[in-house]
């Protein structure tokens, strides 16, 4: 298991194909990715690399985060993220992720907050049908109906759908495609919508449900792979394999 | 400008199609590139276009209306769709709507358009 990635959603738009088609893509960017942190077995019980995105004013982030990312010599990030990794791919403190950490043609889970919708009834939170418009309905043409049945059991069910908050909760979409990555802007073209509002932060893993394609970059794509990490990140790699 | 505009402006310049001026009204015919089984050819539809959608960018699309064999027919088109081979400007009507939607209810003579006849070329912004 390697490690996913943080991006910004900006919005979305459509890519016109050769052959004419068209497609759907939600545009996410790449905004000052670094591992801050790593997890391991030894120290923590468990592998992981800790990944920042965006960035934070050093007035805003609290004295214990300062230091934090002091530590990891990073500038303050505005969003961090723990993703599990097996030991082997775990990724150096510091080290900056490019976009083409997926291939085009991958299928990618994506997790991010759902836009909220406040208080609502029964039948936009769970597609219940409602009453009828006439026959003798008043007023509750909108409304769930019944909510259990009688004096045995005598109380609603735990978990009965029914109104309430809905959205702002965490969703992921699974098996969503990869359609375009473009390194030097650090963005990910991904075929249709992922959840959250523009200017949201989502998380962008290998599909969970689909086998990894070859020749995805171990551990990770490192922007700074191209200048000068190219000689230490090679023999790493050789390494593993 | 933000980024989804420059993405769209990019794609809009790299697909590099050449797009006349017209509007609502015109009759214009399109060269529609057909796929039947391997080969593939171009297709006229020359019809009236009744609308214009979402501007002239990447999501822009715009509606012919022609009549065939005494049927009332439409097509949408995406405006930067890659399987528009050209788009010719036949004839420019003077019409005082931006969306021609009542000529579906008319026929023959009232579904007439008059002609511009002192047609000029927009300068600059429209390409």
């Amino acid at each position: 298991m390697r490690s996913g990635v943080i991006a910004k959603k900006v919005g979305m738009t459509r890519l016109f194909m050769e052959d004419g088609r068209q497609i759907p893509v939600t545009v996410l960017q790449l905004d000052a990715l670094q591992v801050v942190a790593n997890r391991t077995s030894e120290k923590d019980g468990y592998t992981a690399v800790q990944l920042g995105a965006g960035t934070a004013r050093v007035k805003r982030v609290s004295k214990a985060m300062r230091g934090h990312f002091a530590a990891a010599s990073v500038e303050p990030k505005r969003k961090l993220v723990e993703f599990r990794v097996d030991a082997e791919n775990l990724i150096e403190v510091g080290a900056e992720i490019s976009a083409e950490h997926f291939l085009e043609g991958q299928k990618v889970d994506v997790s991010g907050t759902s836009i909220g919708k406040g208080f609502q009834g029964a039948m936009k939170r769970w597609n219940f049908g409602g009453l009828r418009a006439s026959h003798g309905v008043s007023i509750s043409h909108r409304s769930h109906g019944s909510t259990g049945q009688c004096q045995d059991p005598g109380k609603v069910f735990k978990g009965k759908k029914m109104a309430g908050h809905m959205g702002a909760a965490r969703v992921t979409t699974q098996n969503l495609e990869v359609v375009r990555t473009d390194a030097d802007r650090g963005l990910i073209m991904i075929k249709g919508a992922v959840p959250g509002s523009k200017g949201g932060w989502v998380t962008i893993k290998d599909a969970m449900k689909k086998k990894l394609p070859e020749g995805v970059p171990f551990p990770a794509a490192l922007k700074s792979a191209a200048s000068e990490a190219a000689p230490v990140e090679a023999p790493a790699e050789g390494a593993e394999e | 400008m933000d980024l989804i505009a420059q993405i769209e402006a990019e794609q809009v310049a790299a697909l590099g199609k050449d797009i006349p001026d017209f509007k609502a009204g015109d009759t214009i015919r399109v060269g529609y590139k057909v796929t039947e089984g391997t080969r593939s050819r171009v297709q006229n539809y020359e019809g009236v276009c009744i609308a214009r959608k979402n501007g002239s960018g990447i999501a822009g699309s715009f509606t012919v209306r022609k009549i065939s064999f005494g049927e009332g027919v439409e097509r949408v088109f995406p405006l930067h769709s890659t399987n528009i081979d050209s788009i010719e400007v036949v004839r420019r009507g003077r019409v005082r709507r931006a969306k021609l939607y009542y000529l579906r209810s008319r026929r023959g003579k009232s579904a007439r358009i008059a002609e511009v006849t002192n047609y000029k070329p927009k300068s600059g912004a429209e390409a």
